[in-house]
Order: C-alpha cells, then sequence, then structure tokens
C-alpha cells in the first residue's frame, strides 16, 4: 500500500538556480503559490559558480560605446552558427538591460564606470567619460563586437543567485531542498506535477501542479572532465525525455571550455582572457594570433578549443600525467589586478594547482562546459509535446544559442529567459485548472517504488552503478569530444547501447535505506546513459560541422541539408532515441560567414582521438 | 608525500537508523598526486563504501556545501590538498548543524532561518523600473558590498563559534556579517533603529563572547572580526542613545 507525502501547488518550479528562481519570483508577485525543488540549498546552486558576467548592450563603458540590442543579436547569432531561433534571440537581446537594471534595484552590487584614463594590457588606451561614471560597466568576452559582459568583480553568478534568492526569501516562497525530481506524472497529454524523492529521509513524494518548469541546468557531469557542479547530472532532462513524447533539442551541441584547469577542471573565467590574459604552448609562444589574426584568444569558445586542440596535436602541448595541455599566463596584468578583478581565479589556482598566477603559469585544457541542447520548448518556455510542462535556462533548449553559446550569453539567458518566460508560465497557470485522477497519480508513485524495491533487492541483476557511470563517461570523452568523427561516433553510440542495457540491472552494494547516495545515482544512471545517446547518435547522424559540433569527416557547415534542429524522443522500450528535424527560424540575419575563425577548422593529425 | 597510505577515521551516524549507535568507520586509501578531501571520499563511495553520505556541489570552494570538521578544524573538504594533512585523517560532520548522515548536515534550513531573522534583502520603497538608466553607485561602495557578499555560507564560523554551539538562537559571524552587508548599501533604507530591532541582542551582535573562531577558521578570508567591530559599535552607538550625533550609513 502507498505511503507517501502530496503537495499541490499552482506552479513546481524544479530547481532553485537563477532561472528557477527568476520564475518563481515573477509568478509569486501574481499572487501564484509556487513550491520550488531543488537538489541542494538554492545558493549552492551550480548559476553561482559563473563568475565571468552576463551580456547585456547597456554601453555604458568607453569600449561598449555604440552597443545596441542588434549589435548583440548579431553576435548572439554568428556565435551559434545560425543554430539559434532568432525570433527567441531577439526577445532575449531585449530584454537582458531590463533584467540587469531589475537586478540591480533588488541589490547586485554590480561593478561601475570608474572615469578615467587607462592602458589596457596590449598598450590600447581608453578614457571612461565623466558622464557615465557610477553606471553598470562591462568587460571584454569572446565573440562580441563591443564590450558588454556586465560583472560583479569576480563573483557575478554568486551575486545575481544571492540576490534573487534574498527576493525569494522575502516573497516567502516555498523552497524544499534536498528533493530530487525522479519522473514527470503525465497521461500523454498534459503534464500534472512530478514523483520526487527526498534526499533527507529517502521517502517518495507527491508533487501536483497546474504548471510544472523544468530548471535543472545542464547535463556535464556525463563527461569525466567538466568544469560543472556535481549535481549538472542533466536530471530534468532525462526525466522529460522519459516521457516518450518529449522531445530533447540539438544535443550533440555540447560546449567546450577553452579554460578548463588541469587535472581537476575547474573553470578558469573568461574573464581572464577578457581582461588580457595569454594562451601559451609548451615553448611559452602565445599561438592564437596566428591561428586568429583578429579575435585572437578571444575568438568564440568553440573556435579557441579547436584551436588549442589542433594546436596540441601538432605537438605544441605541455607533457603531464593527466595528458597535454596548454599554459594560461595572466602575469603580466599584475598583482593588484589578478588579486581584485580575478581574485577567484588567483585562489582556484593557489588552492587547487598549488600556483600563484600572479608569477606562474596555469595548466589548462579544453574541457567540457555547456550543454545548448536540453528540453525544447517554444519561445514561451512551454515544452514540446506535453502541456503544463515548461523549461527554462541550460535545461531548455528554447533555443538562444544553437550550435554553440557566447560567454556570458548563459547567466544573461537565466535571468532574462527567467523574466520573459516567467511571465508567460504565469500567464498559463493563471488560465489552467487542476483536475488529475487519483488512479493516474498512484500508478506514477507505484512505477518509482519498483523501481526502488528492484535495485535494492537486485531483483534486475548485480551490476554496480559506479563502474558503469564511469564507462559512460569515458565513451562520452574519448569518442564525442572536440573534434568528432563517424568511426569514433558508432564506437560511443555502441558503447553506449550496451551500458545502456546494462543499467538496467543494477543492483545496490548497500542496503539504500534512507538517503542512499548509492540508490540516488542508480535511479538517474539509465537516464544518464539515454542523454549520452541522444548527443552521440545526433553527432553521428549530423553529417557537417556547425559550431561546437566539428566532424573532422564533414567539415563544412552544411546549410543546404542542415540548418535544422535535432529533435531527439526515447520511445518505450528503445535502446536509441528516434531523430527528427525541425527548420530553424531566421527572422533577421540570413546564414552568412561567423567572421572569426570558420566552423570548418580542418584539424590537424586528423583521425586521432581528442587531445 | 607520494606513496602514502592514508587512513580516513569518518564518523558514521544515520538518524534513520538510531538503533545504530554512532561511531568511528576506518577506511585506507593511497594518496595520488593532488588528491583533496573531496576525490578521497569519492573514492571511498566508490570502491568501498557506497552508503557513505557527504556533500559536494561545486567542488571549487564557490558553493559553500562541503564543509566539515577535519582533524579538529571545520573547513572547506573540496580545497583541503591531504598532502597538507598527517597520515591520519579524522572526519567529522560540522557541529550545531542537523545531521543528515555521516558527514551530510543540514546548512540550507539554517542559512534560510538566518536570512529571515536579519531580513536579508534590500529594504526600498523604490519599485523598479527597468526601462530608465540605472542609479548611478560609486564602484568603491560596489566592491565594499560585494566584500561582505562574499560569504558562501559554509557554516564554518557557526561550527567553530563557542556561542553557536551553546546557544541555538545566535547568528554567528555569518549573520552579522549579512548585516553588515546591508548597512554599507546605500539601496537600502533601513534606519539604525530597525538594524537594532535585528542585531541589537544577544542573539545577535552582542552575544559574541570574542574568541574569533570564525575568522581564523572563514575559508574565503571574511575580515569577519572587522565586520563584528563594525556591527557592534554602530548598535552600542544606536543602543546609547546617540543617534542623533552619529549615522549608520556613511
Amino acid at each position: 500500500m502507498s505511503n507517501y507525502q502530496t503537495h499541490i501547488t499552482d506552479m513546481l518550479i524544479v530547481g532553485a538556480g537563477l532561472a528557477g528562481e527568476r520564475i518563481a519570483v515573477e509568478a509569486a508577485s501574481q499572487g501564484l503559490n509556487v513550491i520550488i525543488l531543488s537538489l541542494v540549498p538554492p545558493r549552492r546552486s551550480h548559476s553561482t559558480a559563473a563568475q565571468g558576467g552576463m551580456q547585456a548592450s547597456l554601453g555604458n563603458c568607453a569600449m561598449g560605446e555604440g552597443d545596441s540590442t542588434d549589435v548583440h543579436f548579431a553576435d548572439t547569432v554568428k556565435g551559434s552558427d545560425w543554430g539559434c531561433e532568432q525570433d527567441v534571440a531577439r526577445a532575449f537581446v531585449e530584454n537582458a538591460p531590463l533584467a540587469v537594471r531589475e537586478m540591480a534595484v533588488w541589490g547586485v552590487p554590480w561593478s561601475r564606470v570608474v572615469a578615467g584614463k587607462r592602458t589596457l594590457p596590449d598598450g590600447r588606451e581608453l578614457e571612461e567619460k565623466k558622464e557615465k561614471e557610477g553606471l553598470i560597466t562591462a568587460r571584454d568576452f569572446g565573440g562580441t563586437a563591443k564590450w558588454r559582459t556586465c560583472y560583479t568583480a569576480d563573483g557575478t553568478g554568486h551575486t545575481l543567485q544571492y540576490t534573487m534568492d534574498s527576493m525569494v526569501v522575502q516573497m516567502g516562497i516555498t523552497v524544499h531542498d534536498r528533493t530530487e525530481a525522479i519522473s514527470l506524472i503525465h497521461d500523454g497529454d498534459k503534464c500534472i506535477g512530478v514523483v520526487a524523492r527526498c534526499l533527507r529521509t529517502g521517502d517518495l513524494r507527491v508533487y501536483i501542479a497546474k504548471s510544472t518548469v523544468m530548471c535543472t541546468g545542464g547535463y556535464g557531469r556525463l563527461y569525466s572532465a567538466s568544469t560543472n557542479a556535481v549535481i549538472n547530472e542533466g536530471n530534468g532532462m532525462f526525466v522529460a525525455l522519459n516521457t516518450g513524447v518529449v522531445p530533447l533539442g540539438n544535443m550533440e551541441a555540447v560546449q567546450f571550455h577553452p579554460t578548463g584547469m588541469v587535472p581537476v577542471w575547474i573553470l578558469i573565467t573568461e574573464g581572464a582572457r577578457g581582461d588580457g590574459g595569454y594562451l601559451l604552448d609548451k615553448n611559452l609562444y602565445r599561438f592564437m594570433p596566428d591561428y586568429e589574426p583578429k579575435k585572437k584568444e578571444l575568438a568564440s569558445r568553440d573556435v579557441v578549443s579547436r584551436r588549442m586542440t589542433q594546436h596540441i596535436r601538432k605537438g605544441h602541448g605541455v607533457d603531464s600525467p593527466y595528458g597535454p595541455h596548454l599554459w594560461l599566463d595572466i602575469r603580466h596584468l599584475g598583482a593588484n589586478h589578478i588579486n581584485t578583478n580575478l581574485r577567484e581565479i588567483a585562489n582556484i589556482a593557489k588552492n587547487f594547482a598549488g600556483v600563484d598566477p600572479v608569477k606562474d603559469l596555469i595548466p589548462v585544457r579544453p574541457t567540457q562546459h555547456y550543454s545548448m541542447g536540453g528540453v525544447r520548448t517554444n519561445k514561451d518556455g512551454h515544452a514540446y509535446g506535453l502541456k503544463g510542462l515548461f523549461a527554462c535556462g541550460e535545461a531548455a533548449c528554447w533555443d538562444l544559442h544553437g550550435f554553440n553559446r557566447l560567454g556570458g550569453n548563459s547567466l544573461a539567458e537565466t535571468i532574462t529567459a527567467g523574466r520573459i518566460i516567467g511571465k508567460k508560465v504565469t500567464e498559463y497557470t493563471l488560465g489552467a485548472t487542476l483536475s488529475y485522477s487519483y488512479e493516474q497519480v498512484n500508478n506514477a508513485v507505484k512505477e518509482q517504488e519498483n523501481r526502488v524495491k528492484a535495485l535494492v533487492n537486485g531483483w534486475n541483476g548485480k551490476e554496480d552503478v559506479y563502474n558503469l557511470r564511469n564507462e559512460m563517461e569515458k565513451s562520452l570523452m574519448d569518442y564525442v569530444g572536440i573534434f568528432r568523427n563517424g568511426p569514433d561516433l558508432q564506437k560511443a553510440v555502441d558503447n553506449l547501447r550496451e551500458v545502456y542495457h546494462r543499467s538496467l540491472n543494477i543492483g545496490l552494494k548497500s542496503g539504500g535505506e534512507g538517503p542512499s547516495p548509492e540508490l540516488a545515482q542508480a535511479l538517474r544512471l539509465p537516464g544518464m546513459i539515454r542523454l549520452a545517446l541522444c548527443i552521440s547518435y545526433g553527432a553521428l547522424t549530423r553529417t557537417e560541422s556547425r559550431g561546437s559540433h566539428a566532424r573532422e569527416d564533414y567539415p563544412k557547415r552544411d546549410d543546404a541539408n542542415w540548418l535544422k534542429r535535432t529533435l531527439a524522443y526515447w520511445p518505450e522500450g528503445a535502446d536509441l532515441p528516434e531523430l527528427k528535424y525541425e527548420p530553424v527560424t531566421i527572422t533577421e540575419l540570413p546564414p552568412g560567414d561567423r567572421g572569426y575563425g570558420e566552423s570548418s577548422a580542418q584539424p590537424e593529425g586528423g583521425g586521432k582521438k581528442n587531445g | 608525500m607520494a606513496d602514502r597510505q592514508l587512513t580516513f577515521e569518518i564518523f558514521r551516524y544515520n538518524p534513520l537508523k538510531p538503533e545504530v549507535a554512532p561511531y568511528m568507520q576506518t577506511y585506507k586509501l593511497a594518496e595520488t598526486t593532488g588528491m583533496t578531501i573531496f576525490v578521497a571520499l569519492n573514492m571511498i563511495r566508490e570502491e568501498q563504501d557506497p552508503s557513505l553520505m557527504f556533500d559536494f556541489v561545486c567542488r571549487a570552494a564557490i558553493c559553500g556545501s562541503c564543509a566539515m570538521v577535519i582533524n579538529g578544524r571545520p573547513r572547506l573538504a573540496c580545497k583541503t590538498l591531504t598532502n597538507t594533512l598527517p597520515a591520519k585523517i579524522k572526519l567529522f560532520p560540522l557541529p550545531v548543524f542537523k545531521l543528515v548522515g555521516d558527514l551530510a548536515v543540514d546548512t540550507g534550513t539554517w542559512f534560510r532561518y538566518l536570512s529571515e531573522k536579519t531580513e536579508s534583502w534590500v529594504h526600498t520603497s523604490k519599485v523598479p523600473d527597468p526601462k530608465v538608466q540605472e542609479e548611478r553607485m560609486d564602484n568603491a561602495v560596489a566592491n565594499q558590498i560585494y566584500e561582505a557578499e562574499r560569504c558562501i555560507e559554509c557554516g564554518c564560523c557557526i561550527a567553530g563559534c563557542a556561542t553557536a554551539n551553546i546557544r541555538d538562537e545566535f547568528l554567528g559571524a555569518a549573520g552579522i556579517n549579512r548585516v553588515a552587508r546591508f548597512m554599507v548599501d546605500p539601496r537600502d533604507e533601513r534606519s539604525p533603529g530597525e538594524y537594532f530591532e535585528i542585531v541589537g541582542s544577544e542573539e545577535g551582535a552582542f552575544g559574541c563572547m570574542g574568541l574569533m573562531a570564525c575568522d581564523d577558521n572563514c575559508p574565503m578570508e571574511l575580515p569577519l572580526q572587522m565586520q563584528l567591530a563594525f556591527v557592534r559599535r554602530k548598535m552600542a552607538a544606536y543602543g546609547l542613545g546617540y543617534k542623533e550625533k552619529k549615522r549608520i550609513k556613511p
């Protein structure tokens, strides 16, 4: 007999990072009852780790003069390699400055313009104008025509999250932390909530709501080397995929950040290069200007990551027990700048690699960083396939980023999309009614209860969850990395299919009592492997190169055949996703040259493994 | 340091199985280059004991999830390298906070209470109109606010605080630093009297016994001693009736 707690609310938000909390604030301000579920206390969300900043075309600083929403729009579309939805990008760039100003009123201590002349590390001189003093300033980021990235010293994500959560606390919004959504309750037409597991007691709970919003972030932890927090396992994406009716968009679009620190893969923010940092090879030679004379270290992330990998393959990498790497050099920025504006980087380098960037070089290598793909939604954030299901932020494929996201556009997406989609979900919820059948809910819980029992008792087998997880990570890392090719991708798909079948036979080693971490992992793993298969099978099928998806055997962008978005569905009982495609919305800017690097960057020594 | 065999003694207790009394469990592990407590605990869980409970999120000293008592001191486990410790490493959960199990404690509930109690939000009568240009702020003031806002709510200052260990309601250094963050913020319209209502008591600025373990243990190296002095001085001035002459806001 089932015995579980049931919570009923207007709007259920899964994930308390910036996107989730921004939507909650919007809904609560319209009088809706909201419950937010979160794996961790909101202020521990991965949003807080975003150090660099968020793009918004305020144009206050000297190097941002002449900036506008149109320029931001063009940068975003080019960055996406024309894979984004242009109507979405337009709404985003128009709202980003508003979102920044709103956060200023709510409490974010944005860094401000200081009037006067200064000299940049590359010798350029600039003068901040007196009439702009005290307005929100911006720094340089890759792939942008203007300095547009608004920031708070070295802790932009932290201050945004703390301020947003202060609004959530002020409004008395209910947050159930240490709670994990493990399946959606739906009838194939409409979503009415989730079955969740309490990570304090291990108990199952039911949440019923007029609308359910997935804001669970990305899936970085599918890869063994990722800058992401350990909670970024793609939960919201596979919970949606598991319904069989909700597709994931462009899962093969995976961003690698050029500067993950070896060997712990902690991110060194793009701000380091934006502020004038160089990339050096084993001969301490600055190689980026040879490849990208115009943007140098500040071409878009996919281009810089590929150039670094190319350079390593030519034999210019620094050997280490963790594989070859390159150096990030910020010594010339000076102790004062490093210890104030780039203090987090200095701390991370000291604490986790034992190097002091004021006098030492930082070992870096491209590392998995961001998932452009996610739960496919329309421009209102409404998921394809299920009424009442929404998604926002990295968990979603809204689709602002196409095949490559610009630095500073993810943090900007969380609060800007949160603002736009928050209004839309609120509108939907105000007009919705709540009806559900007891039987439907009970069946949904029963199904999860049975999964738990089978895992605890080893009814399906005794496969070890951690072994399988390591095999999944390795398949993606080795065969679905920065440069991809048909034979490697086929290997990944074959391995992952096998690992997927084995994951259906997991049995726990521990008793699985209470908030068992092994049980939590075992409940997630089959879903995670499904995501890994969506990524690798989508990449195998897409026979072109676009943005972050670089095929050695198909090095050119192919607009005639591939100017379209992948939609991955997981039919009941399948061991591979079913792929469909849809056209990309182009409203203003027809496909053209990105103006930096080329998506056709031909790797040297093609055919080798990714370095 | 190479080739060391590490011995971990780890506190074990599952509140859902009260019939098993708390005990210490020993695990052996070969040390690897660059090993942190984060790396070590995950290896133990994956290879030796999948029931072991502990919390990590960012593993980069940004999120504050992984504080625990390591060889007697509250620290962030993710940024504690094993090569800075002797071969025998004792791990306990943070005191003060409610135990979830083994090394995992519930800091989230505690800090939400702190935010509610100190009303940790900008108290303003202004309604945001994002269509108009933002109000100006001196960059030095922005930096000053950010300095106090760098707290990651890890709980090290609370766990190491004698007062917090004996008095449930004491807000500790994290609470006092939080109040200081809003006191320096010109957007917050609260008067000295309103701040006094929040921290002018034994639960707030006047409960501190001055042992300053908070300042020693803070992994973010926040100037907690200075913040405590700052808030105490403002509150004492107000409490003693100097409110006409002294102004709280800079």
